[in-house]
């Protein structure tokens, strides 16, 4: 189907120089790249047999975000090509590397036979230059996901491609329009250059660090505020802006491949419900994601279909995808807006009936800060924490198991927590612990060695929080705790046991790890029993957000819906947070399971998960 | 030299200890999945500067870079002064084995070869570098020389953001001698404090020039001495440099 490995053009392309080449590279980027339309093809999925894909994996120079870079692409092309995939029908892809070192594609939320699964030194070792590797599986899930390098740091440097599985079944939900909005965040530098600029300073791209100015009135906090929250940081020696490692004073970010002056732009014709599959595909990046003036239904999270809920702005961290239907008004245009959590720049794109029309992209708004319940300080017994809530012995049930069915309409302080109401007007940027989920847990006397700063002395069961920095929006936000799975295939057999961990590092060196220790330092894989049931339990002891991915098998979140549990492959964890999920151990194999922030990834935030 | 042959052969040595490949539980002949501890550097001129004083106009460098993995690394530090064109009074060289003992604290271990001034020195050194709650920067050290001298050193600073490129630097640093080593013009007890405050522009990161202000005072024995030897005991100038790291 995909097919583009024209040797004697490549040849040309790489002798060519200049202006010219510039112009005809941009001239092969495919139309389908840019447009990201899903077409269901209804024969595709009657047909039996094997669906082939050929893949190359090449470095060139490319013209993207406003100029030109190195990029690792797939086909020529960043991002990828969007595969079509039909449940119950195989696939086979040949995956070729045309550059001279190491590569690998690993498919991000599918289930298959772990020699396919793409990580070089876990699952295989890796696509050699001049090679080709040819995956073969079944296909047994619907839904979207995406694919990428999983070698070195290919994936910053374009290596990655949007993935839709069409079911077997007919849709739950019905649909004119299908298309992909893929975010990713592009540096013209070195990735690896930015890997050396965290190491040596961990805060080299944080460009909204508190200071005087914030000190002496520009900000929104009083002078006396701003002093206490800036000494209580100081203090612990960390930073209440240390939201995203790598930000936009580096990052371009892209929707579909483009920028925003790009304007990738969907098209839709009157009365038409459009499907929108929101993949983060970024190395580093939330995004705050809304379509101003146009509310969204999210009918799936990581590929899997959940009972619709109706809101008006999402966070998600890298990897995670949700996909949407909107409906907009006759002749009117919207702008799809992508903040990076941090605020420091953004992906846009436009919807409209209108070729080359765009509407206004609302100014950024204020970068929000940490606060005290990130840092897990432990402020019960002072009137600082609303949420001083008695510890609870069971960890995993908490107090969310009672949550109303449709809460995202409501403020939090409404969710039956037994929450003081809620303050608007509460100092935010001190922490508003009015909004704080439960406290179900201390931390114990562990603190995991020197390469990890601090611990949360109090672990939060934050699954019905907003993301940071939209505590206090006054529109709908996307929680957890609103995800219900839809289809009714619930292992009920009780986990047998429990495993816990705790999410540690090191900002100012850049350490990253789990319990402490880095991916080199372990001394073996964790071991799940092949067929059992068990409880993963995971502590945030950072300040950061970080979004945890396991290979090969679902994670089903317990945020408190019983049987209804939505399955995910990637689970953002905010800080301070203990979240539990359930995993049936049904695949045997060695598994990747880390952090999918690149970087963190990279040093350390890793471990494999050994299935026999 | 045995120190540094000790201190040599421990960086050496580090990397051997690293693990075999149990990590992913595959087979001992694949590759690791990542980056498998890659050993990174950092230099940093600190103060790297020139003044016009009211006693002497100076110059002064403050270099320190380190080489190596998360927990162990190998530290360079060199410091020095002179008279603005004349060749320096006072210069030292550090190699030092560091290791990380907690979340933001090193102890480190070494030699340290003075240069200037005659009689040049040697020294054992044992320090503790890092950060203090409040983010103070702090780095410390006990000097044994080869005449059995022992001093000690401790040097605070603290950026303070300003925008998020003008930063106010504090800098203060003392030095204090257990005994008396009349040959260098050092006595017993605090020997000199350096009070310095300097306001540097990021041009980029890596790249900060910068205007300040430094204070200078002998004390007790050594400004006893180096009154004897016609020196000045004091100088406060105003200090024009770069601070830069790569």
């Amino acid at each position: 189907m995909v097919k583009r490995s024209d040797k004697s053009r490549r040849d040309f392309l790489q002798s060519a120089a200049g202006l010219s080449a510039v112009t005809l590279l941009n001239a092969f980027v495919p139309a389908w790249a840019r447009a990201m339309q899903v077409k269901r093809d209804d024969a595709a999925l009657q047909e039996s047999g094997s669906i082939v894909f050929d893949l190359a994996i090449r470095q060139h120079q490319l013209e993207i975000a406003g100029g030109m870079g190195n990029v690792v692409s797939i086909n020529n092309s960043v991002p990828g090509p969007l595969l079509e995939w039909y449940e119950g029908r195989d696939v086979v892809l040949n995956v070729a590397n045309e550059m001279n070192v190491d590569t690998s594609i690993h498919w991000h939320g599918i289930l298959l036979p772990f020699e396919m699964d793409g990580v070089p030194g876990v699952t295989f070792r890796g696509i050699q230059p001049s090679t080709t590797f040819r995956y073969q599986f079944p296909v047994r899930q619907s839904g979207t996901y995406w694919y990428h390098s999983h070698s070195g740091l290919q994936e910053q440097s374009g290596c990655y491609g949007p993935l839709v599985v069409h079911p077997r079944e007919p849709d739950p939900t019905t649909y004119d329009r299908d298309y992909i909005v893929m975010l990713s965040d592009w540096t013209f530098e070195d990735p690896h250059r930015v890997m050396r600029n965290l190491k040596k300073m961990g805060d080299y791209y944080n460009y909204q660090q508190f200071s005087l100015a914030d000190l002496y009135g520009t900000g929104d906090m009083s002078r006396r505020e701003a002093w206490k929250m800036k000494l209580a940081w100081d203090q612990m020696r960390m930073m209440a802006t240390d939201i995203l490692d790598v930000t936009g004073s580096t990052y371009t970010y892209l929707m579909n491949g483009l920028h925003p002056a790009g304007n990738w732009t969907g098209l839709f014709a009157p009365g038409e419900r459009i499907r929108l599959r929101f993949i983060n595909g970024s190395a580093m990046s939330y995004f705050n994601v809304r379509i101003p003036g146009l509310p969204m239904t999210v009918i799936a999270a990581d590929g899997q279909n959940v009972h619709a809920v109706e809101t008006d702005e999402f966070q998600f961290g890298a990897a995670e995808t949700y996909d949407v239907i909107v409906e907009p008004k006759e002749e009117s245009t919207y702008t799809i807006m992508a903040e990076a959590m941090d605020r420091s720049g953004f992906a846009a794109g436009t919807l409209t009936m209108h070729p080359g029309s765009r509407a206004a992209i609302p100014p950024l708004r204020k970068r929000p800060l940490l606060t005290m319940v990130d840092m897990g300080m432990d402020m019960s017994g002072t009137d600082m924490d609303g949420t001083a809530a008695p510890t609870l012995d069971d960890t995993q049930s908490s107090a969310m198991g009672e949550v109303p069915m449709d809460h995202s309409r409501m403020t939090h302080a409404e969710m039956g927590h037994k929450l003081p109401v809620k303050n608007d007007h509460a100092g935010h940027d001190m922490g508003d612990m009015s909004t704080a989920g439960p406290i179900i847990a201390r931390h114990g006397p562990d603190h995991h060695g020197p390469g990890n700063i601090g611990v949360a002395a109090v672990e939060r069961n934050r699954l019905g929080e907003r993301g940071l920095g939209l505590e206090n929006l006054d529109h709908r936000v996307l929680v957890y705790t609103d995800l219900k799975r839809l289809a009714n295939d619930f292992d009920d057999r009780p986990p047998a046991r429990e495993i816990e961990l705790h999410l540690t590092g090191h900002m100012e060196r850049y350490m990253w790890s789990f319990d402490g220790k880095q991916f080199h330092e372990v001394d073996g894989p964790i071991e799940f029993s092949f067929g059992e049931r068990l409880r993963l339990t995971m502590v945030n002891d950072t300040m950061m957000n970080h979004p945890i991915h396991l290979h090969g098998m679902w994670m089903e979140l317990e945020n408190g819906h019983g049987s209804q549990l939505p399955r995910k492959h990637t689970i953002n964890m905010m800080p301070a947070a203990r979240t539990s999920v359930l995993i049936s151990a049904d695949a045997p194999g060695r598994w990747a399971f880390h952090c999918h922030l690149l970087y963190h990834m990279d040093m350390g935030m890793f471990r494999v998960v050994r299935v026999s | 030299m045995k120190l540094y042959t000790a201190t040599i052969a421990l960086v050496v040595l580090w990397p051997a200890s690293a693990h075999a490949y149990e990590p992913a539980g595959t087979p001992p002949d694949w590759d690791p999945p990542m980056d498998m501890q890659h050993a990174y550097w950092k230099v940093l001129a600190d103060r790297f500067e020139a003044g016009i004083g009211d006693n002497l106009d100076g110059y002064v460098w403050d270099v320190q870079g380190w080489y190596g993995g998360d927990h162990n690394r190998v530290w360079m530090k060199t410091e020095g002064e002179g008279e603005l064109g004349s060749s320096p009074e006072h210069a030292e060289l550090q190699l030092l084995f560091s290791r990380m003992f907690a979340p933001f604290w090193d102890w480190q271990i070494g030699v340290r070869q003075d240069l200037e001034p005659n009689p040049d020195r040697t020294h054992l050194v044992l320090g503790i570098q890092g950060v203090v709650p409040y983010q103070l920067e702090w780095d410390s050290a006990l000097f044994v020389s080869d005449e059995g001298d022992v001093s000690a050193r401790i040097e605070v600073e603290y950026d303070l953001n300003i925008t998020q490129r003008w930063v106010l630097q504090p800098h203060f640093e003392i030095n204090a001698a257990f005994s008396d080593d009349r040959e260098l013009g050092i006595g017993t007890g605090v020997n000199n404090t350096e009070l310095g405050l300097r306001v540097r522009y990021h041009v980029q990161r890596e790249i900060a020039p910068y205007l300040g202000v430094s204070w200078q005072q002998l004390y007790g024995g050594t400004r006893d001495f180096a009154q004897d030897d016609g020196k000045s005991t004091s100088n406060a100038s105003i200090v024009v440099g770069v601070r830069f790291w790569f």
